[in-house]
């Protein structure tokens, strides 16, 4: 039984790795900064994601800091795209030729998180 | 059978590390580059994570938690530069 | 209002210490308890997001569907964004669009902002109260009832359930 586990976890683990290797493939070919991060910080977190559970299913004794880490990395990945996405299109990189729209205005962008500082 | 499928994805993620230096040494802005040491630090969680299962010790884990809240703390950081400065 | 806030930060301060140490020794929980305290009467004025929380059968019942709709939603379009790299021509049709939410609070929009994020192929580049400006790999209609209807809808009638 154990072994069987053993074995879906090895393969949850190769699957991660060739996610990885996607993302990664994805952030060399895409022409653009944007398309990067859809390609490249998603697949990583999907990638990682499984490789821990994959772990996880081997070995079993470990669940806690894998499960912290699981988490960790499901609430990070994202913020961080977006933040790095917003600072991106507020510097003005451009878009690739292949873009079809942009209706972000980018004059206009929201600066409420710096308020809200401010008033403390 | 287990430990050879192991091994085989860590060279795959291995690989994948070496394309996202390209981009990292390539990247013809800033943020680029940004997005290439996210990705690659991510990606290292998952490989630190195998290292600990080959060595069999779980104490590995510990730096990969800290590794990855680094290196969140760093791209928060950077991005903020990029947009109005330190 | 506030004991809620205070015992969310405590429970979820709590919950990271045992799993980060992963025994259960009575010394250990003692320890944790007590700096998880400290910490949550410290923070407890400062961090309001908590006080959306509701905690009741059906919120706990809709989070866990929601779990499992956003991962198989997260695996399927991953294998579509996989599949858009290996192909040789590249199709994509990038651009960034609006969609509207009906969300009014902090934690529902974040929770929605995030799971956008994590679905490949739609990114969320930014938000001014309720629209949405998403970057998508593959652009399907720039109009704003429509890229709604198409991309923020699946998410958000689960969490209109939990957030209100």
């Amino acid at each position: 039984m154990g072994n069987i586990l053993e074995i879906i976890g090895a393969v949850l683990v190769l699957l991660g790795s060739v996610f990885l290797f996607l993302g990664a493939l994805g952030l060399v070919r895409m022409p653009d900064l944007y398309n990067r991060i859809q390609a490249g910080t998603k697949a990583s977190t999907l990638g990682t994601f499984l490789t821990l559970f994959g772990l996880l299913l081997i070995i079993p004794e470990w669940w806690g800091k894998l499960v912290l880490l699981m988490t960790f990395i499901l609430i990070t990945n994202p913020v961080s795209s977006h933040v790095l996405a917003r600072a991106a299109h507020y510097i003005k990189i451009p878009l690739t030729d292949k873009t079809v729209a942009d209706l972000l205005n980018k004059e206009k962008t929201t600066y409420k998180v710096n308020e809200e500082i401010k008033n403390e | 059978m287990v430990n050879t499928l192991l091994f085989i994805s860590a060279i795959i993620i291995l690989l994948a590390i070496l394309l996202t230096l390209y981009r990292f040494i390539k990247g013809p802005t800033a943020p680029d580059r940004l997005v290439a040491f996210d990705v690659m630090t991510v990606s290292s969680l998952a490989l630190i994570g195998l290292i600990a299962k080959f060595s069999s010790r779980i104490i590995y884990l510990d730096v990969a938690i800290v590794y990855g809240l680094l290196s969140f703390l760093g791209v928060i950081i950077v991005s903020r530069y990029f947009e109005r400065g330190l | 209002m506030k004991v809620k806030n205070i015992a969310a930060i405590f429970l979820i301060l709590l919950s990271i210490w045992i799993l980060l140490n992963n025994q259960f020794q009575i010394e250990v929980m003692i320890i944790g308890v007590i700096l998880s305290f400290v910490i949550s009467i410290i923070m407890g004025s400062r961090i309001t997001v908590f006080n959306e929380l509701k905690f009741s059968f059906k919120s706990v019942f809709y989070t866990i569907w929601y779990l499992f709709v956003f991962l198989a939603e997260l695996v399927k379009s991953n294998l579509d964004v996989a599949r858009r790299v290996l192909t040789p021509s590249l199709p994509i049709n990038p651009g960034i669009i609006k969609t509207k939410t009906v969300l009014k609070s902090k934690m529902g929009r974040m929770i929605l902002a995030n799971s956008i994020t994590l679905t490949p192929g739609t990114l969320t580049v930014d938000i001014e109260d309720d629209i949405l400006y998403i970057h998508c790999i593959d652009v399907c209609c720039e109009d704003i009832d429509k890229a709604t209807a198409a991309i923020v809808d699946k998410f958000e009638k689960i969490l209109v359930k939990i957030y209100g």
